[in-house]
């Protein structure tokens, strides 16, 4: 049997390879469909298999490194591929394993209208996603990271531009890639600096260094901005959350996959990868953890006015990963990273409800449900353990995750944060029973879908697998309070899920009971409504920078180029036609005029060099 | 009589040719003009050897007036060609080196 020597996380890792090798070059396979996708699935509930065995193997803190020398380069190389299987990256790998299995096994059902060669296309993609982004979790340095990073990128691009005949698909699609792109710009920038400083991608070097103190702190600063850049983008902190919310035009499972569990928080994992590193420059990591912060906040207020409930999970994501990102920058990467565990379970689920309710009224608009709970009642119960999960309520997935995060936020000293976390953690639980309310209780709108109702098995195992892992973590959690590197203090906790049964009670009051009326309540905070219907300007400032900055730059080069350079060109080309037509009557043909010429000519040389150079 | 009377004459002798090349119509005076050029390089030749006491110039000058002749008949020759192809030995008319 295989030992702990890193196989197993080697094999999962290669499995959807295999997946994606098979799919992507046996293209009759691919157009068949329902087979391709089998094939993906195979290969997916073998690599989720080896994930998990891997993470029982490194659970207590077994290190395996494999890794493959590449990039020769004077006499030795000059970085590695291979995997680096510890306990984060396993338990990290595990959770991407398992998400990628269920949503592809989702997709089987939620997808089946797609014609055969497009739902091949979108299991190779997936594939291919879940190859890169495993790649990315076990990366033994910072070179495979990056071209994984990039991949997952790719991947992400591909999915959410999946409908590609519909133009704010393909649109999203370009915004994700070019907004993510701007943080990796960053990222490299980061990771080539380091290389100078360091001389080395590899990440446990790199600890090495650290740990002896052998790496200068001087301009390190810059470094860890530059990674943190890079994160910012792919983990969606403002300014670069606003790729995100249209991400969603992509299908939902790839919505739940890569856009809520898995490829947004690989922003958090290089963070947490690299906390050690962080750790040196605790400048940036005060950025990181008030950025985290404010994004949170933002986002959370954001989700609150959104009708569209992909919307609304796509806000409340960009929240979460800001949770997270606090809790990094409080110094405690540990929480953030629990944080993102048990978020990528119950967002993935949330997701996966959302799609089936999407799947049963064909609207992504909350006034378009409503009353579902009697209909879909399956789906209403796995929804609602999201949501609780979500809210942070004592035995559910994020409960205490959420404490972890607020405590260490508190125990790293962020009075501020602290205080926008906690207002965060009432919107939270606003925002979501906003959403149970309207989509399950009430009675369905007049024009609604006639029958709505709960979803095959194919969708259905999925949600329950994940309901069941999200109810059991938080059970879990709630009566064995794991060990943590701070002490919170005793009034956190109660303070933290009375804020989120505050915001229950509120939702509640406001669209079940209707007690507080929903048009008044909006009206109260009227301007911050208002900016929040506006996205906070914030596309819009980025669509005037790029009008004008961009465009304007884009014009006066225009200029340049048409009456500068080609203007040079022209006029001296034209010059040279018509002088050129001038110089042509000079030859008569005549012999004589040649003669006369050459005389004239010498004439001119003899008295030149009489006059001149005597 | 010095070298200089000789040079000059010369000089009148090749100015009077060139002119005669370059303003003549009819082919055969220009090559007449050729002529007088040639001749003038020849008193020029024979006077510098004269004077200079060197035999060199008088060898070149029989040389010069051998090649003349070749090059009158060639010249010739060339300008009866002519003739029977275009039916005319003016030089006006014989531009197909126009550019």
């Amino acid at each position: 049997m295989m030992t702990g020597d890193g196989t197993l996380a080697l094999a999962a890792l290669l499995l959807h390879a295999l997946g994606f090798l098979t799919l992507a070059i046996v293209a009759p396979l691919r157009r068949l469909g329902r087979p391709a996708a089998f094939v993906s699935i195979a290969c997916a509930v073998g690599s989720l298999v080896a994930a998990v065995l891997a993470w029982q193997q490194h659970m207590g803190g077994a290190v395996s490194r494999l890794v493959w020398e590449w990039l020769p380069s004077q006499g030795q190389a000059l970085t590695t591929v291979g995997i680096l299987a510890d306990s984060d990256s396993t338990v990290m790998l595990s959770l991407v394993a398992l998400v990628a299995c269920l949503v592809q096994v989702y997709s089987l059902s939620y997808l089946s209208d797609e014609p055969a060669p497009s739902f091949g296309r979108y299991y190779t993609y997936q594939s291919l996603f879940a190859f890169s982004m495993m790649g990315l979790v076990l990366a033994p340095n910072l070179a495979q990271l990056f071209i994984c990073w990039e991949l997952v990128g790719v991947s992400s691009y591909l999915l959410i531009g999946f409908w590609y005949r519909k133009p704010s698909a393909a649109r999203a699609a370009v915004k994700a890639f070019w907004i993510t792109k701007a943080g990796d710009v960053g990222l490299l920038i980061g990771i080539v600096l380091l290389w100078r400083l360091a001389g080395t991608f590899d990440l446990t070097e790199l600890r090495v260094l650290v740990e002896n103190g052998a790496l200068p702190v001087a301009g390190l600063s810059l470094i860890t901005f530059c990674l943190y850049l890079g994160a910012a983008g792919k983990s969606a902190q403002f300014p670069m959350h606003v790729w995100l919310p249209d991400a969603m035009e992509g299908p939902t499972p790839v919505s739940a996959l890569i856009h809520a569990a898995t490829m947004v928080t690989a922003g958090v994992y290089l963070l947490v990868r690299t906390e050690w590193l962080f750790a040196l420059t605790p400048d940036v990591l005060l950025i990181v953890a008030w950025i985290g912060a404010l994004t949170a906040l933002m986002a959370a207020v954001l989700a609150c006015v959104q009708d569209d409930i992909k919307r609304v999970l796509a806000y409340s994501t960009v929240s979460q990963l800001g949770y997270m990102m606090t809790a990094i920058g409080a110094g405690f990467a540990s929480a953030g990273f629990f944080h993102l565990l048990t978020h990528g379970l119950f967002k993935a689920l949330l997701f996966l409800g959302a799609g089936a309710m999407i799947h049963a009224v064909h609207s992504n608009d909350l006034p378009d449900m409503g009353g579902l709970a009697r209909r879909m009642p399956q789906t209403a119960i796995v929804f609602l353990i999201g949501t609780l999960s979500l809210a942070g309520i004592p035995l559910f997935g994020g409960f205490l995750s959420k404490e972890e995060v607020l405590g260490a936020v508190w125990a790293g000293g962020l009075g501020g944060p602290f205080v926008l976390l906690m207002i965060v953690a009432f919107l939270t639980a606003f925002y979501m029973f906003r959403v149970v309310f309207l989509a399950f209780s009430g009675r369905p709108p007049a024009h609604a879908h006639a029958h709505p109702h709960d979803p095959p098995a194919a969708m259905a195992l999925p949600l329950w697998i994940l309901a069941a892992l999200s109810m059991a973590v938080g059970i879990y959690f709630t009566f064995t309070h794991p060990e943590t590197e701070f002490t919170s203090p005793g009034w956190l906790m109660p303070t933290a899920v009375g804020s989120a049964l505050a915001g229950i009670v509120l939702a509640w009051l406001t669209y079940e009971r209707r007690t507080i009326d929903a048009a008044s309540l909006a009206g109260a905070f009227g301007p911050i409504r208002d900016a929040a219907l506006r996205r906070f300007w914030i596309d819009d400032i980025f669509e005037g920078i790029y009008t004008a900055a961009l465009l304007g730059f884009s014009r006066v080069i225009g200029w340049l180029d048409r009456y500068i350079v080609d203007g040079v060109l022209n006029v001296v080309s034209s010059w040279t036609l018509t002088s050129g037509d001038d110089l042509r009557t000079l030859q008569t043909g005549r012999a004589q005029d040649y003669v006369y010429g050459v005389a004239v000519g010498l004439l001119i040389l003899l008295l030149w060099a009489r006059w001149a150079l005597a | 009589m010095g070298l200089q009377a000789y040079l000059t004459l010369a000089a009148i002798v090749f100015s009077i040719g060139l002119f005669g090349v370059v303003t003549r119509r009819n082919t055969i005076g220009i090559l007449l003009g050729i002529e007088l050029m040639l001749n003038s390089v020849n008193i020029n030749l024979v006077a510098f050897s004269r004077f200079g006491g060197d035999t060199t110039g008088m060898v070149f000058a029989v040389f010069t007036i051998c090649i003349t002749v070749v090059e009158a008949a060639l010249g010739l020759a060339i300008v009866i060609l002519l003739f029977r192809v275009r039916r005319t030995v003016t030089a006006d008319h014989l531009d197909l080196l126009k550019g």
